[in-house]
Formats: C-alpha cells, structure tokens, sequence
C-alpha cells in the first residue's frame, strides 16, 4: 500500500456524508487526547469511551462514503491518507482542546461545552439521517441516535455542574461558550452539496436542525445559569475544506502512523 | 440419496452449527454468550458454506472483530463460514436473553433495565436520576449510587452499593 494522498470526487452524496463522518472523526480524535490526562478518572473513562463511540460512527460514514465515491477507497484509507483540504468537518471539531492552542492541560469546560453543543446537533442530524433514503446510512443512524442521546445527556449534565458550581467554574464555562459560540454556526451552514441531499432524500439540511438545536440548548443554558453569547456573522469553512491553522498539527498526529507504516493493521 | 436424505441432513448440519454458535462466549463479558447477548441475528446455509448474520452493539465497540473471529473459528469445523454484520435494526439490550440476564446478574453485572420508548426524554437529569435506582447483584439492596456514567466496556455504567459498599457494573440499557 502507498502513503500517496488520496483524493475523493465531487460527488455531492460524498460531500455530504464526509462531512459529518470527518466531524465525527475529528472531535474523537480531540477526545482522544484526554486519554490519561482527564481531571478525574470517571471523565477519562467517559470522554474516550465518547471517542470510541464517534470513531465507530465515523467508520460506518466513511466506508458508505468510499462506496458512493466509487474508487474503492476503504475507511482507512479515508481516514487517513487525505490531505487537509480534503477533510470536510466542521472548525468547530479540529480546534484545540483549550483556547491557548495547547491540549495538555486541556480546558475542561471547553471540551464539556462543545461536547454537549456537538452531541445536540448529532443527535437532530441522526435523527434526520435515518429517514434517509440511503438503507446503509439509515442504519448506522438509527444506532448512533443512541449513543448521540447519551452523550448529550451526559455533557448537558456536565455543562450545568460547571456553569452552576462554583465562581470559577461558571467563569470557565461562559468564556469557553463565548469562545466556540460563533464556530457552532457552521453546524447550519448550507449549500449546493445540502440541497443535492435534501433532493435524493439522503439526509436533511443542516439549517433545518437549528431551531430544535436552539431550543435545546437554551433550556440547558437557563439550568446552568449561563447567558447566550451574542451571535456572530462569522461562519467557519470546514464543511468546504477551508480549516483552520490547528487542522494541520491535528492530522500530523492523526496520520503519523499511517504514513510512517502504510498500510499497517492491529 | 433422496432429495428428502439431503434434506435432513442439511438440517442436522444447521442444527449442529446453531448448538456450536449458541456456546460461544461474549469476548469481553465471558459469562454470557453472544446468541444470550442477543446479537446473532441468523445462520443459514448459503452455496459458498454457512452464513452468520451479527448485529454490532454499540458503534465503536472494538470486540466487534474479535467476535467475528471467534465466530469464523468455533464454525470452521463446518467448512467455509461467512459472516455478515447488519446494522438495522439497530441493537438494544432488550434483545438480551432472560437467562442471559439472570447469567450478568449471578457474575456481578446489574442486568439493564427494559429500554423506555422511543419518546423524547427530557435532556436533564431529574427525571433521569429517579430511573436508575439499582439494586445491587451482590446484596439486592435497593441504596446503590452512579460512580461513572461509563465504564469499563462501551456498554456499561460503573456503580456503587451503599450497603454492602461493593462496586458493580451496570449494563446500560440502549
């Protein structure tokens, strides 16, 4: 096997389903950094069993992918033998695991945030994703809606602890709100490649799932005392393969092992 | 020999084929097998050899190929076995036999509770605390608390009895 990059098509079905397998690929991998460095050891547990469960959802994605692109590219291979702009995730997932760019010591309140503003958004899209016309994606939903439901449930918790716990704590939670608050508006970004998907019935607009996304992160924010951030005009361009500076450092650590070993198994 | 003679015999082969699939242990939780775990779907003859059908836990579960091996291996006595993995429908723990419940619940694991509907759940957390009161597998003593919402395995939750102070696992319901 080669470490040549690979390239997809531009297929739209494609499109459409690497980007949320790459958004579920690459928050894993993020959660994957609190391996062994967690503040507790219930959350290391936790947050890498999360990354077990995104890391299987992405699997599913990127093997149906492959398919669908139609030049027999396997998940691995998708995984992790594409260049930067290849990967189609939301900015919101690559960004560090704290705002001063270092994962070690990461920010708990950052992960927690993003963990319960991510599981929200999964959840509506599996939702939508297993009415799909795709029997194959509808399946994969239909399991991940589970999973989805607990992690939410799990970071909803959390977000309340940290945001109606101590001084310190809720200061940590609202800044890292305000920190990732413009970055969740590309979860509702739309364009030609959601419009090809709505009309082959593969799965819904992203922009469709906002209000409910709102909704629900409201009543979770009014439990944890912390106020909505103002909105921003600014949406990321992830979904296009436009990412920012910290994708790159990501995908050195991510593909390393395939590059150095191409083609190696466990 | 008579199309009825092939007949049978190909029935006593599934037949031996299903006692031998029946016995074989989930990997990471070896007290119960996978066919009481509730995630062979089928098994049937095909022209190519025998066919397994396994429904995945959860999504990320790294037994997932493990158990695939396991099932090839304890087969291969049959020739050529293929197996398939089917997503949908999906897996619940409802699927978990009675006598496989009772099997988690004698080796220490609380069995999981029968999955609620399919009705949207409120995202926190009262509600959610009243439907966890556990007795625990070792002492039955309803005064047990969640230690961590995950455990050891993607599918179980880590709990504590007040009582008898021992820890347990909690298979989660899904």
């Amino acid at each position: 096997m080669s470490i040549a990059s690979i390239q997809v098509g531009n297929k739209a079905d494609v499109h459409y389903l690497l980007r949320i397998a790459d958004a579920c690929l690459i928050l894993s991998q993020r959660l994957g950094e609190w391996c062994g460095h967690a503040p507790i050891l219930e959350e290391d547990l936790a947050l890498t069993n999360m990354a077990l469960d995104l890391v299987g959802q992405a699997r599913g994605l990127l093997t149906r992918a492959g398919q669908l692109d139609g030049q027999g590219h396997d998940e691995d291979q998708l995984a992790f033998l594409r260049d930067e702009r290849q990967y189609l995730n939301p900015v919101l997932m690559e960004l560090p695991n704290s705002a001063s760019g270092n994962s070690r010591p990461g920010d708990f309140a950052l992960t927690q945030v993003r963990n319960f503003g991510v599981a929200t958004w999964l959840l509506l899209l599996w939702q939508g994703l297993e009415k799909s016309s795709d029997a194959e994606v509808a399946a994969i939903a239909a399991k991940a809606v589970k999973e989805a439901s607990y992690h939410q449930q799990h970071a909803a918790d959390w977000v309340v602890r940290l945001g109606d716990g101590t001084a310190e704590s809720a200061a940590k939670a609202q800044a890292a709100l305000a920190l990732l608050w413009p970055y969740f508006n590309e979860l509702f970004a739309d364009d030609a490649v959601s419009a090809a998907a709505v009309a082959q019935g593969l799965g819904p607009a992203w922009s469709t799932l906002k209000p409910q996304w709102q909704a629900q992160v409201a009543e979770v924010l009014a439990d944890a005392q912390l106020s909505r951030p103002k909105d921003s005009a600014y949406v990321p361009t992830g979904h296009l393969g436009i990412h920012s500076e910290h994708m790159g450092h990501l995908l050195a650590e991510m593909q390393y092992l395939q590059r150095a070993f191409p083609g190696g198994k466990w | 020999m008579s199309p009825t003679e092939v007949k049978e015999l190909g029935c006593g082969r599934l037949e031996a084929a299903w006692e031998v699939l029946k016995q074989i242990p989930d990997p990471e939780v070896p007290v119960i097998s996978l066919f009481e775990l509730g995630i062979v779907r089928d098994l049937r003859e095909t022209a190519a050899g025998l066919q397994v059908v396994l429904t995945p836990t959860y999504s990320g579960c790294p037994a997932t190929e493990l158990i695939q091996d396991d099932v090839r291996a304890a087969l291969a006595r049959f020739g050529e076995v293929e197996v398939i993995l089917q997503r949908a429908p999906a897996w619940t723990t409802d699927w978990i036999s009675e006598a496989g419940r009772a099997k988690l619940l004698a080796y220490g694991i609380a069995p999981p509770g029968r999955v609620l509907s399919d009705q949207p759940q409120p995202i926190r957390l009262v509600h959610r605390a009243a439907l966890t009161q556990l007795a625990c597998p070792r002492c039955g003593s309803a005064q047990t608390e969640k230690l961590s919402a995950f455990g050891s395995t993607a599918c179980k939750a880590l709990y504590r009895c007040l009582s008898c102070r021992e820890p347990f696992e909690y298979f989660k319901p899904i």
